[in-house]
């Protein structure tokens, strides 16, 4: 279940004083030397208090993409970190994964895999489901489109408490593929999503606290 | 048919030889309007450019891009979903054939680049798949439009019918200005009812659609209709049913 701070009002919650692109190598912690476009992507991303509920400050990453150079360089931090890793399948998170993932599929040669709410897919699928504050949820993919022994990344514009990433990489582990990290632009460090990934490193570019 | 000969006589530097003016006459791809800002030499260099990559198409069989039937194939059909008698057009096969994907992004980039869009918006969830690669390499803004209470702060909303009741898009105040020109992006048009919304939600502010894009049209379903004075430019059409 949910922490509760996720409903607290965050009047002391500011943006993070450093921005941190971290690679797999440095999980432990170690701080790298800031790429100089990840100020320009985080200046542009919105913060909207109180949405959808109160007491929720909600990282709207749509301002982003209305900079298309803050996009590009979102996109090409991505794909110059993924282009030499044999990468197979780009799954992206609907809605706001798929903004986000075709771009790097494409650039990096890998197909695009929509992993979607429930009854969107045509045709067969497998689901996993998830826990929500309130119930459950679940995510769906197409049989089929993923292939055993396929490398795949993980991407959704936000990791908070990790539940629907850790769905996504139980769907592609249960087709056999290996899921080689995840990426998201944001993270909400404090909701610990990180440690619900089952030991699969994260990759962000911009944390919010 | 007449405008697309008359503009092109105007600029020409070099004319085809007139069995290729011929094949061009009935080839159904329809050409851009240009900001009238635009040079007589600019729209000159355009239009021969077109003309070439025209012939080129046209030289291959019946005037088709030699890319698209290998997107049509990749395009797979289900039957009966949603629901009974509909044939539904899956396009997340196309986005497992990487050779097709990067296609069909071509295309589409290739037709919009250099004509002063500024926005591309894509229809929530499938126009957020075309769209976004879209706009990266044409140098555009990306505009998500999304169903009610998706986006947060302020937003403005179009209804639209639907076979048994009505939906609504909308779109963020202040994504885009007046006098911006756009281009909205859809997997597939069918009866044109969102896209028909999408273009009265752009036109409301200020916006003007330069083209409407789809990857699959359903002609049966005439979406063209409700599209108004805004061309469809696709690259598949299929049957609704």
């Amino acid at each position: 279940s949910l922490p509760k701070s996720l409903n607290k009002r965050e009047s002391e919650r500011k943006t993070a004083d450093f921005f941190i692109f971290r690679s797999s190598l440095t999980m432990s912690g170690n701080k790298q030397e800031e790429d100089p476009r990840i100020n320009g992507i985080k200046t542009k991303i919105r913060v909207v208090p109180d949405f959808p509920k109160k007491g929720i400050m909600f990282q709207d990453i749509t301002t982003v993409l209305l900079d298309p150079k803050a996009f590009k360089d979102t996109i090409d931090l991505f794909v110059e970190r993924y282009r030499d890793k044999n990468i197979s399948v780009v799954a992206g998170i609907e809605a706001r994964g798929f903004l986000f993932g075709p771009p790097i599929a494409l650039a990096i040669g890998a197909k695009f895999v929509p992993l979607r709410k429930p009854k969107k897919l045509p045709g067969e699928t497998i689901f996993e489901e998830y826990e929500l504050e309130y119930g459950n949820d679940r995510l769906e993919m197409h049989v089929g489109a993923v292939e055993a022994g396929d490398r795949a990344l993980v991407v959704d514009d936000l990791i908070a408490t990790g539940g629907t990433l850790c769905a996504a990489i139980n769907l592609l582990e249960r087709v056999g593929a290996e899921v080689v990290e995840c990426a998201c632009v944001i993270e909400l460090p404090e909701l610990k999503g990180r440690q619900r990934l089952k030991g699969k490193p994260l990759c962000m570019l911009v944390e919010y606290r | 048919m007449q405008s697309i000969v008359s503009s092109y006589h105007l600029c020409l530097a070099h004319p085809p030889p007139p069995v290729l003016c011929q094949r061009l006459l009935c080839h159904r791809i329809p050409s851009i309007r240009l900001p009238s800002r635009r040079s007589t030499t600019s729209l000159g260099l355009f239009t021969c450019a077109a003309v070439s990559r025209e012939s080129e198409m046209a030289a291959k069989e019946d005037g088709q891009d030699p890319r698209i039937p290998k997107i049509a194939s990749s395009i797979r059909v289900i039957p009966d979903f949603p629901k009974p008698g509909i044939m539904f057009q899956d396009i997340t096969t196309l986005l497992l054939d990487t050779e097709a994907f990067k296609d069909t992004i071509d295309i589409f980039v290739e037709r919009y680049k250099g004509k002063g869009i500024s926005v591309v918006a894509g229809v929530e969830a499938r126009g957020f798949i075309f769209g976004p690669p879209i706009a990266l390499a044409i140098g555009a803004k990306f505009v998500p439009m999304r169903k009610p209470k998706k986006l947060p702060g302020k937003v403005i909303s179009e209804e639209y019918s639907l076979e048994y009741g009505t939906d609504k898009i909308e779109m963020h105040v202040g994504a885009v200005e007046p006098g911006e020109r756009a281009i909205i992006i859809d997997d597939l048009i069918a009866t044109g009812g969102t896209l028909a919304a999408a273009i009265r939600l752009l036109e409301r502010v200020g916006v003007k659609i330069v083209e409407c894009a789809c990857v699959i049209e359903l002609p049966e379903l005439n979406g063209r209709e409700k599209l108004g004075e805004a061309p469809l430019f696709i690259l598949v059409t299929s049957d609704a049913a």
